[in-house]
């Protein structure tokens, strides 16, 4: 393997390379994707069939915490890759490890606003809206778990192997997911919620 | 109800129990075959764990092969049944289960791992790389495609098939109307194929924009290679709508959902947007791979450069970004107002223009050229007149107007089979012919082909021209029988035994396959066409590492150049080689996405999570291994070249 210790260590190999673009074209599929989702969303949201609407059971405090746990925790994973450039393991770990807590936090909060939404007699099957916005926050929610397990062993991994171009290049690729999904939670907020309340 | 009622077919006739028994002898022989002649491993070893995209590609084609019969025989079945007014061959549900897995098996399962047999074979090759950028997603590609397939073609044994047609239009794909498990089946193993083919998109793209060999700058790419790099685009920015799609199919399905309902606010018209978004790309998934080959064929054998080249690649460009302004044209009926049906009538329209220019290039490219007729450049030079033909009805119907005349007619199925079957099939069969030397090391019988490819044609005109008129005299498409009074009597007849021909065809390239296979000779040069791209630069068969030296490029057609202008492709020495290492994984995921297809088909919900956990686990799994692939050295590379060397 050929290491060009010019670049940065997640790029310093032709296969981190290639992994590094691979991720960012699979990043404009999972745009489609939500692009897709909301694309339904919009064209469903005031089908409600006599159920409950956005206003209705959209509550601001939960939200916002959402929002400052997820924007947080975008900003703590770019502290963990700022460590990492500098070789510094230990700060890196620690940031890593607190943004998956910060994602853990929103994790929590989102199932106790599903729980509420259920409560309130707005599940899956109750309406056309519903079964969109259950289904729009579930796909984010599902990505941000996926995401704790797959940051959790990359931590593991750090921990193990230290800081070598195939641990830094998996670290790297992470955070661009981090971030992505950070994004897709911004347009949740503002066109969901925001726009739901008003 | 019993447990397991479920499994059993509604709808049951003595044809499926003898295909179950079909089926059951044909596992038990292969089982046999494999065991007697103690070829498990080598399954295994040299196939079933395989990364190499050579093998991967050879793997897509004998499934697409295997598909292209499965959707023949439901061609026949389905023209058989029409062959005379008033038939009672099938009954009405048995005609809906047929003509919906024949739409589904030919567009999924036969021409789109077709395409992808060719893209894995010849992409590498052709930009001089030594794989794809990410082997081991590769096969797991393949395997989410085969198993998806294999899912969809139990459906007819275990539980029903899907039939509510090959776009599965709400509400009739609704519980209400479609009770049995044959729906499941369509939303689930599209869903497990579609996440393949996804994948396939990534790694190609990269590949293309990464890995091409010295001085192969885009505008130098061979046009296949450009055609698959296009294709892959529309495949990563319409797949995940069929994804979403699938998704909330499946969900209103089975956890009463209400996306595309009648009632609580469900929109059954939001199912036939989406699909069609993804739809219409995706017919231009499987044809500008088409084009590509057409190009390379065409060239190769009128002996001269392909005329306008940079206009192929802008009209490329075109089409994709066009394809995915034009779905609506598939329901202009449907009520949503003459504004919106004149925008996507204007749409339509404009993309058959980037494809006239495609034509005209070809043409001019005959026009000086000294053409040699080979199997390859029969079909791709019959494909022009056929395909026109096609396109031109597209136009018609790109009408919206006059769309409430053809719509749902027999003249739109005349249509996209006159697109498709002269457009994709005679490419792939044409790509087939053409890079069969480069798989397997001899050429298929030219004097069988040129007879194959002549009834194909002739089988096309027969079986499609009269659907054009019956369509225009009013027969709807999907109608499992018609009355003596309509007088449409004698256009499907007509039908009918063109579709005997078309299988005539086919069945003689399986006979071409099977007679060369025994007869032709294996001294064949490794570039047997006398061809103008990198794939025929190295050795047949072709080594694992594809090249010894990575071949250094500066023009479209470095092969010719260094052929006819001297120009040297391989610099240099020997270098160790870096190869990644076969792995079982793919398979073995691959086979538990089978597991849970089938689970979540039957809403059989414990053996949905345990199989769920599992694909988690292969998935961790892999983000712990240690896997940095192995060398081959220099002495091993020295052994083998000069072995193939000596075998040329
Ligand atoms: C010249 C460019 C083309 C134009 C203007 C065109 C136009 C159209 C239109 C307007 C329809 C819908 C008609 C209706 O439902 O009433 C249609 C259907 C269709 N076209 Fe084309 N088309 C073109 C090329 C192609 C190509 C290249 C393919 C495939 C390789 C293709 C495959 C199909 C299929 C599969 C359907 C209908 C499927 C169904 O409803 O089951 N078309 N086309
Ligand atoms: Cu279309």
């Amino acid at each position: 393997m050929k290491i060009d210790n010019s670049l940065p260590l997640e790029y310093s190999t032709e296969e981190n390379r290639l992994k590094v673009l691979g991720f960012w074209i699979f990043l404009g599929a999972e745009i489609m994707l939500f692009a897709t989702l909301f694309a339904t969303y919009f064209t469903l949201f005031d089908r409600t069939a006599g159920g409950p609407t956005g206003a209705e059971i959209f509550e601001i405090t939960p939200v916002l915490i959402e929002t400052i746990l997820l924007l947080t925790s975008s900003f703590t994973i770019g502290l963990g890759i700022h460590a990492m450039r500098l070789g510094n393991k230990k700060a890196m770990l620690s940031f890593f490890a607190i943004t998956l807590l910060l994602g853990a936090g929103f994790l929590g909060f989102e199932i106790f606003e599903f729980v509420t939404y259920v409560h309130e007699g707005a599940g899956l099957q109750t309406s056309a809206f519903t079964s969109i916005l259950l289904t729009t926050l579930g796909t984010h929610g599902a990505h941000v778990t996926l995401g704790l397990f797959w940051g959790l062993f990359i931590i593991l991994q750090v921990k193990k192997r230290g800081l070598t171009p195939e641990t830094a290049n998996k670290s790297f690729i992470f955070s661009l997911y981090w971030h992505f999904l950070d994004v897709v939670w911004i347009f949740i907020f503002s066109f969901i919620y925001l726009k739901g309340m008003m | 109800m019993d447990y397991f009622d479920r499994f059993a077919i509604p709808h049951p006739s003595p044809v499926i129990y003898a295909s179950m028994v079909a089926i059951g002898i044909t596992v038990l022989a292969i089982i046999a075959g494999l065991t007697y002649f103690k070829k498990w491993g080598y399954l295994w070893r040299e196939w079933l764990t395989t990364v190499d995209h050579k093998r991967i590609g050879i793997m897509y084609l004998i499934s697409a092969l295997l598909m292209l019969f499965r959707g023949g025989v439901d061609a026949i079945m389905l023209r058989a049944q029409l062959s005379v007014p008033e038939n009672k061959l099938l009954d009405a549900q048995h005609y809906n289960e047929i003509f919906s897995t024949h739409g589904v098996v030919m567009i999924l399962f036969m021409a789109m791992p077709f395409i992808i047999a060719l893209m894995n074979f010849v992409v590498p090759l052709q930009i001089g790389a030594r794989d794809v950028a990410f082997p081991r997603l590769n096969a797991l590609s393949f395997w989410l495609f085969f198993m998806g397939a294999m899912l969809f073609n139990i459906s007819f044994v275990v539980g029903g098939s899907p039939d509510a047609g090959w776009t599965s239009y709400f509400p009739l794909a609704g519980n209400e109307f479609s009770e049995s498990v044959g729906t499941n089946y369509y939303m689930i193993a599209i869903q497990i194929a579609g996440i393949g083919t996804l994948m396939t998109g990534i790694n190609f793209m990269t590949t293309i924009l990464r890995m091409r060999a010295p001085g192969m700058t885009l505008m130098k790419m061979p046009m296949f290679t450009w055609s698959s790099l296009i294709t892959n685009l529309i495949i990563v920015f319409a797949f995940p709508v069929l994804t979403v799609t699938l998704a909330m199919g499946t969900m209103d399905r089975l956890f009463g959902t209400n996306f595309f309902t009648t009632d609580n606010g469900g929109m059954d018209m939001l199912w036939a947007n989406l699909f069609w978004v993804w739809g219409h790309p995706e017919v231009y998934i499987l044809i500008l791979p088409a084009f590509g080959i057409y190009s390379e064929v065409i060239s190769t054998f009128a002996r001269r450069n392909l005329y306008g080249y940079k206009s192929m690649v802008a009209s490329m460009v075109a089409i994709s970004f066009l394809s995915f302004l034009v779905w609506a044209h598939h329901f202009f009926t449907m009520g949503q107002g003459a504004l919106t049906n004149s925008i996507f009538s204007i749409t339509t329209m404009a993309i058959a223009v980037p494809t006239g220019v495609k034509i005209f290039n070809w043409l001019l490219t005959l026009w000086k050229g000294k053409i040699v007729i080979t199997t390859p450049m029969l079909y791709s030079l019959l494909f022009i007149p056929l395909f026109t033909l096609g396109g031109v009805t597209g136009v018609m119907l790109g009408m919206s107007a006059a769309d409430y005349q053809y719509h749902n007619t027999m003249f739109l199925v005349a249509h996209f089979h006159m697109v498709i079957i002269p457009g994709v099939i005679f490419a792939m069969l044409a790509g087939l012919t053409y890079y069969w030397p480069k798989m397997f090391g001899f050429m298929l019988n030219e004097r069988i082909g040129k007879w194959a490819a002549w009834l194909i044609a002739i089988g096309t005109l027969v079986a499609f021209m009269p659907m054009f008129f019956s369509g225009l005299d009013g027969q709807a498409r999907r109608m499992y029988t018609y009355s003596e009074s309509t007088g449409f009597g004698i256009y499907n007849m007509i039908s009918f035994i063109g579709a005997l021909v078309l299988a005539v065809g086919f069945v003689l390239i399986v006979y071409n396959i099977y007679y060369s296979t025994r007869y032709a000779s294996r001294d064949i040069s490794s570039d047997p066409w006398d061809a103008r791209s990198l794939e025929w630069a190295t050795h047949t068969p072709v080594p694992e590492y594809n090249f010894a030296i990575l071949p250094q490029v500066n023009s479209t057609e470095a092969l010719w150049d260094a052929k006819k202008k001297g120009h040297v492709l391989f610099k240099g020495e020997y270098e160790k080689i870096h190869m990644p290492n076969n792995s079982g994984v793919p398979f073995i995921m691959g086979c538990i996405f089978f597991a849970w297809g089938f689970s979540f088909v039957f809403g059989m919900w414990i053996p949905l999570i345990l199989t769920t956990i599992g694909i988690f686990a292969c998935m961790a799994l892999r983000s712990f291994e240690k896997d940095h692939g192995r060398y081959i050295s220099v002495e091993e590379i020295e052994e083998t070249e000069t072995k193939l060397r000596g075998a040329n």
